[in-house]
């Protein structure tokens, strides 16, 4: 089979996507089902536009918690790798408790770190920190074992410090397990930001998409709710495809998993 | 000339209750080309590891090498390239003298110097999955040499390549062998090989690993020390081969009674 040329790639995708969204917008204008029942593509984008200046702020809402949450998840997971790649005994008596986090849903504990935590802010981010931190965790230690034997062998025989070894070594070994927990991570801080939203219910200035999801479906605003939505899916394929490409800019030189087609 | 390792009685046994190695001495003299030849699990791996100071004997003693600050001196090739993914050649190459802590300016030639030795100098901007399977081990060895050692330990390095690969980088072994007055101690499971590249063969037996057999290989006592193509065909060349064999099998008769 010859390989299907690169514009397919991008083309036939869209239009699937375009004849969905025809097909959509032709079944409600045909069988005239009400806007509270399923609002066409159409009425979604005027929505969209109009509620601009209530999602808008949301939006960020929503952006703001899921990177800050990601950001913290990067930097506690490599951290706690790390720490476990130097002392097994730190990784024997901190294991479970991660273990614990990640296994628990994040929906259930919700509620608590709402009561516990000082602030709305600070509860979305511990919500979104505990379900995104987990894979950055596992993957990176993981990427840190799995250092060449030969090239721990060579590092030790030109007596290599403890820094070196984790700087020249372990880290880029590491490298491309660290990016497939991050592309992993990004969509979870998304979620948990989502349901932490859920959860916490607030209204006011810090509120999230999440948020005005739940408040529109009180008012039976369905398009609203869909064109929120829409912002929600929006933002997941911004941050897939972000890490996509941080992934293939990082690793495509060297790493397998990446290597340029046709080399 | 003096010695520049000596084992004595070493023995290894490894943490599971496997014998790797019992009572083996060896010296190795300054200048020479030693290989350990002998059947998969005989230890000699870990003799070198022994020497490279990557593992401790459990009895008996090593003088006069050893991992870490001395490190210097010593240079090691593994069976596989084993370079760094990620890393160009330059700075696979480059990785000893950074470690050590060499400055850059100084290590800059250095590096350069060593690629030319290996005749890879224009290809320090290449990565390692570029390059074949002989230039890699190429790229390893410019990277065990730019400390200039005077020791050089090679675990089997030309045993994944093809057999012209093979003979031109035996070749290239032997010049700078000569050129650098590098003491070899070369571990490897082919006879023909080790009978090409040494100035003495040390033939090893397996379970427990130790020294059966000793073949000096110098054709023409006092001659000039000549391995090429010529070598090869020569009566003495084959006469080696066969009494290196001949020891080789021996052990192998022994291990099936």
């Amino acid at each position: 089979m010859t390989p299907l040329p690169k514009w397919v790639n991008i083309v036939v995708p869209l239009l699937i996507a375009a004849l969905a969204l025809a097909a959509w917008e032709a079944v409600v204008r045909v069988r005239e089902i009400p806007p509270y029942v399923i609002p066409a593509p159409s009425l979604v984008l005027r929505t969209l536009i109009s509620d601009w200046p209530t999602l808008w702020p949301a939006l960020l809402v929503t952006l703001k918690i899921t990177v800050l949450s990601l950001l913290l998840a990067v930097a506690g997971g490599v951290l706690l790798a790390f720490l476990f790649s130097l002392s097994p005994w730190i990784e024997l008596s901190l294991v479970p408790f991660a273990v614990i986090l990640q296994v628990t849903p994040i929906i259930a504990i919700a509620p608590l770190i709402i009561i516990y935590a000082p602030n709305t802010l600070s509860a979305l981010l511990i919500c979104a920190w505990i379900v995104a931190f987990f894979p950055i965790l596992s993957n990176t230690t993981v990427g840190l074992r799995s250092a060449d034997r030969n090239l721990q062998d060579l590092f030790a025989l030109y007596g290599a410090t403890r820094w070196q070894r984790l700087r020249y070594l372990l880290a880029p070994s590491a490298l491309p397990y660290f990016l497939a927990g991050l592309k992993i991570a990004g969509g979870l801080s998304l979620i948990g930001t989502v349901v932490a939203e859920y959860a916490a219910g607030t209204s006011g200035q810090e509120s999230g998409l999440a948020y005005r999801i739940l408040e529109a479906s009180f008012r039976l605003n369905v398009p609203r709710m869909f064109a929120a939505l829409l912002l929600v899916a929006a933002t997941g394929i911004v941050i897939y495809f972000a890490f996509n490409w941080l992934s293939h800019a990082l690793l495509h030189k060297w790493h397998e998993s990446e290597l340029d087609a046709g080399r | 000339m003096s010695v520049l390792i000596e084992l004595r009685e070493v023995g290894k046994t490894f943490a599971n209750g496997t014998q790797a190695l019992a009572g083996m001495s060896l010296a190795v003299a300054e200048g020479e080309f030693v290989s350990l030849l002998g059947p998969s699990g005989c230890g000699k791996s870990t003799v070198l590891r022994m020497i490279a100071g990557l593992a401790a004997p459990s009895s008996g003693e090593i003088v006069g090498a050893g991992a870490g600050k001395g490190a210097r001196d010593l240079g090691f090739v593994f069976q596989e390239p084993t370079l760094m993914p990620w890393a160009t050649v330059r700075d696979n190459v480059l990785l000893p003298l950074r470690l050590q802590g060499v400055a850059p300016a100084g290590a800059g030639p250095r590096v350069k110097q060593a690629l030319a030795l290996v005749g890879l100098e224009k290809f320090g901007r290449s990565y390692p999955r570029e390059l074949s399977g002989g230039m890699k081990m190429r790229v390893s060895i410019a990277r065990a040499l730019v400390t200039r050692p005077k020791l050089l330990l090679m675990d089997e390095p030309f045993a994944a390549l093809d057999e012209m690969t093979r003979m031109k980088l035996n070749d290239d072994l032997l010049r700078l062998w000569r050129e650098h007055g590098l003491t070899v101690v070369f571990v490897t499971h082919s006879v023909y090989e080790s009978v090409y590249l040494s100035s003495r063969v040390v033939v090893m037996a397996a379970r427990p690993g130790r020294v059966v057999a000793e073949e000096t290989i110098d054709p023409t006592t006092g001659a000039p020390y000549l391995r090429d193509a010529e070598f090869r065909l020569l009566p003495e060349y084959a006469a080696a081969c066969r009494r290196v064999s001949r020891a080789l099998q021996g052990d192998a008769a022994e291990a099936r009674t």
